[in-house]
């Protein structure tokens, strides 16, 4: 497959977006800024970088409580991100959700999810509304090994199957359910050959590799988008950190640890640009530097930015429209 | 005016709505080509076709899931569960998505959908097809409940559910869908949130809903023979509570009985109760006093849930001690 060099080099501003915006957020958690849980994204970039290069601002995704990446590959405001990470009323959702529910329905993003597999029927339901209004636009559903296992895994994949939705389900083998190993949740080596049980096809691709994954994510999307359905595509990667910050990760072996950092999709994907002659490394540099200080803007917004008023605590339960 | 059950009166409900709005559609088990377990759909497959009414998989958690999904970007789905104690196994959909979408991200999306369900006792269904589990939706900030007791309210109710823009639960009852009531022959819709004085009265109020009211109407009969005038409130809307007719009836009558079929403890009657103690304890010239179920799953026999369910005896042995 022949990718443009635009293509690329908007490539290598997300994924070096989202590993900085990760590696940030990882120091402003560790300095007290940001309050409750958050789930980094680092070693696992190559995944919403590749498969959201392919999808349109019309396009709709679910996301997971790992969702910094998804958000940002699908053009998510750093910013809000950030604000809502702060607990301040500039944030996405103006304090009340923090990282876990991030949401912009302006760019199909149909909200992070703080339930594991909670993400997966949500993609169905935008696949049927895609196929109601008849347009090309696709649902992707981001969930982790860990949801593989839920029932809602099951039911979802089936009934998009049947339906011949255009959702295409990405599932993100970190190798982790918090500490959970493959060999404990699993029998089987590869979570794709699920998809034979839903007679719909899946593959398994490595997913540090952004080339590869954008490849893979490209052709289903382009089956959902003529109508041919959906398809489930494992993207094998390696959560870097914890499960959560401030996780001991004392049953993650060190060696493992180090052979996964070999495999750096970050540092791959620096490697293959340099070696194809795609960019050079001061323009690889200076990308990496623009991505910084938009990060350090955002982190001064979020900084300015108000904490909610707590009688707003009262506000948003219902809709007060209606037709 | 014309005679319909209130399974005819759901029914009409949903044509006039899928006519009035392209964007309404059903989604659930049997729905299409069954008609409904309880004939509300009959005849909306061959009317609308299978875009608009779908037939699912036994897929609780998918149903409902892709009805949220499908409601976050721009439809106005009518999902059925067939039983109310169904939504057991789609809990995680109803509570932790549905109820809360909105408020985590900070009011900026809405979420237009009907969940319908058939609960209650009275069809010797056993204890898993049997309950009144409103209490537990009425406990979750996001949901409205809606209980209707005859054609007309069923009808006016559903359509208002419809096109309200935040997640409804509508809760039918088993033993009401063939009862028959006045129903006009023009265009009508009740509001959600207005309870409805179903008798006038000036000696003791009482609350009730759903199949309850039916009940204590014929107890309220033979109770005026004896002297005794009972005013008989029908909430209708369990959330939004009307709580001012409420409050206006026991100002009148100065006594309260709360009736349901749903076990006692932590019931509705208990937010009633309280809500009439912490409101208009002054009002009381008598303990309130509740008629419900007893604390035990619903039992089979006819014997055993002829006990279980509340009658005219138990009403009438209440209201008689505090009048």
């Amino acid at each position: 497959m022949e990718i443009g060099k635009d293509k690329l080099e908007e490539m290598l501003r997300t994924i070096l977006t989202i590993r900085n915006f990760e590696t940030r957020t990882e120091q402003l958690f560790a300095q007290g800024h940001i309050p409750g849980f958050v789930h980094l994204y680092i070693g696992e970039e190559a995944v919403a970088t590749g498969v959201c290069a392919n999808l349109r601002p019309t396009d709709y995704i679910t996301s997971t409580h790992r969702g910094h990446g998804h958000c940002i590959g699908k053009g998510g405001d750093l910013s809000k991100m950030m604000a809502e990470l702060y607990g301040k009323k500039g944030g996405y959702c103006k304090g009340k959700g923090g990282s876990m529910h991030i949401a912009d329905m302006d760019l199909g993003i149909l909200g992070a999810n703080g339930i594991v597999g909670g993400g997966l029927p949500i993609a169905v339901g935008a696949g049927t509304s895609i196929q109601y209004q008849g347009t090309d636009q696709v649902a992707v559903c981001f969930f982790g090994d860990g949801a593989s296992n839920q029932s809602t895994f099951h039911e979802s994949i089936n009934l998009a199957a049947v339906w011949n939705l255009p959702v295409i389900f990405v599932c993100e083998n970190n190798f982790y359910g918090i500490s959970l190993t493959p060999d404990k949740h699993f029998r089987i080596q590869d979570i794709s050959v699920r998809a034979m049980g839903y007679g719909i096809p899946g593959i398994t691709v490595d997913g540090n590799d952004v080339i590869a994954v954008y490849e893979a994510a490209s052709e289903a999307i382009k089956k959902a988008r003529e109508g041919s359905g959906p398809t489930l595509i494992e993207y094998k990667t390696y959560r870097m950190k914890g499960h959560f910050e401030g996780d001991h990760r004392l049953y993650q072996p060190k060696e493992e640890i180090e052979a996964w950092q070999e495999k750096d999709p970050v540092a791959r994907y620096i490697d293959t640009l340099l070696t194809e002659g795609v960019l050079t490394s001061e323009e690889i540099e200076r990308i990496g530097q623009e991505t910084e200080s938009q990060i350090e803007e955002a982190v001064k917004f979020a900084e300015a930015s108000p904490f909610p008023e707590p009688a707003e605590t009262l506000d948003d339960v219902f809709c007060e429209e209606g037709r | 005016m014309k005679q319909l059950s209130v399974s005819e009166a759901l029914n009409e409900a949903l044509i006039e709505e899928m006519e009035r709005d392209e964007t309404v559609f059903v989604i659930g088990e049997d729905v299409g080509t069954y008609g409904g377990i309880f004939g509300v759909t009959a005849g909306l497959l061959e009317r609308f076709g299978s875009r608009r009414v779908k037939d699912t998989p036994i897929s609780e958690s998918a149903i409902v899931g892709s009805a949220v999904g499908a409601a976050a970007t721009g439809l106005r789905p009518v999902a059925e569960l067939m039983m109310l104690d169904f939504a057991t196994v789609c809990m995680d959909q109803i509570v932790n998505q549905a109820a809360k979408i909105r408020y985590m991200f900070g009011g900026k999306t809405k979420l237009p959908l009907v969940i319908r369900a058939e609960g209650g006792a009275g069809a010797n269904a056993a204890a898993q097809h049997s309950q009144c589990l409103e209490a537990w939706f009425i406990h979750v900030p996001g949901l409205k409940v809606v209980m209707p007791s005859t054609p007309y309210d069923s009808k006016g109710l559903l359509k208002s559910a419809i096109r309200d823009d935040n997640p409804v639960i509508f809760v039918e009852h088993k033993v009401l869908y063939e009862i028959s009531g006045d129903v006009p022959e023009e265009e009508y819709v009740i509001p959600l949130g207005e309870a409805d004085i179903k008798r006038e009265g000036t000696d003791v109020t009482v609350v009730t809903y759903s199949m309850m009211l039916h009940t204590t109407m014929s107890a309220a009969e033979k109770l005026s023979k004896e002297g005794i005038s009972v005013e008989v409130v029908d909430p209708r809307t369990l959330y939004p509570l009307d709580k001012k007719t409420i409050l206006d009836s026991v100002a009148k009558t100065n006594k309260l009985v709360i009736v349901h079929e749903a076990p006692k403890t932590c019931g509705f009657g208990a937010e009633i109760a309280a809500l009439v103690a912490d409101e208009a304890f002054d009002t009381l010239d008598a303990p309130i006093k509740r008629v419900t179920a007893p604390d035990t799953p619903v039992p089979f026999s006819p014997s055993l849930e002829g006990f279980y369910i509340p009658d005219e005896d138990d009403i009438i042995k209440t209201i008689k001690e505090i009048v």
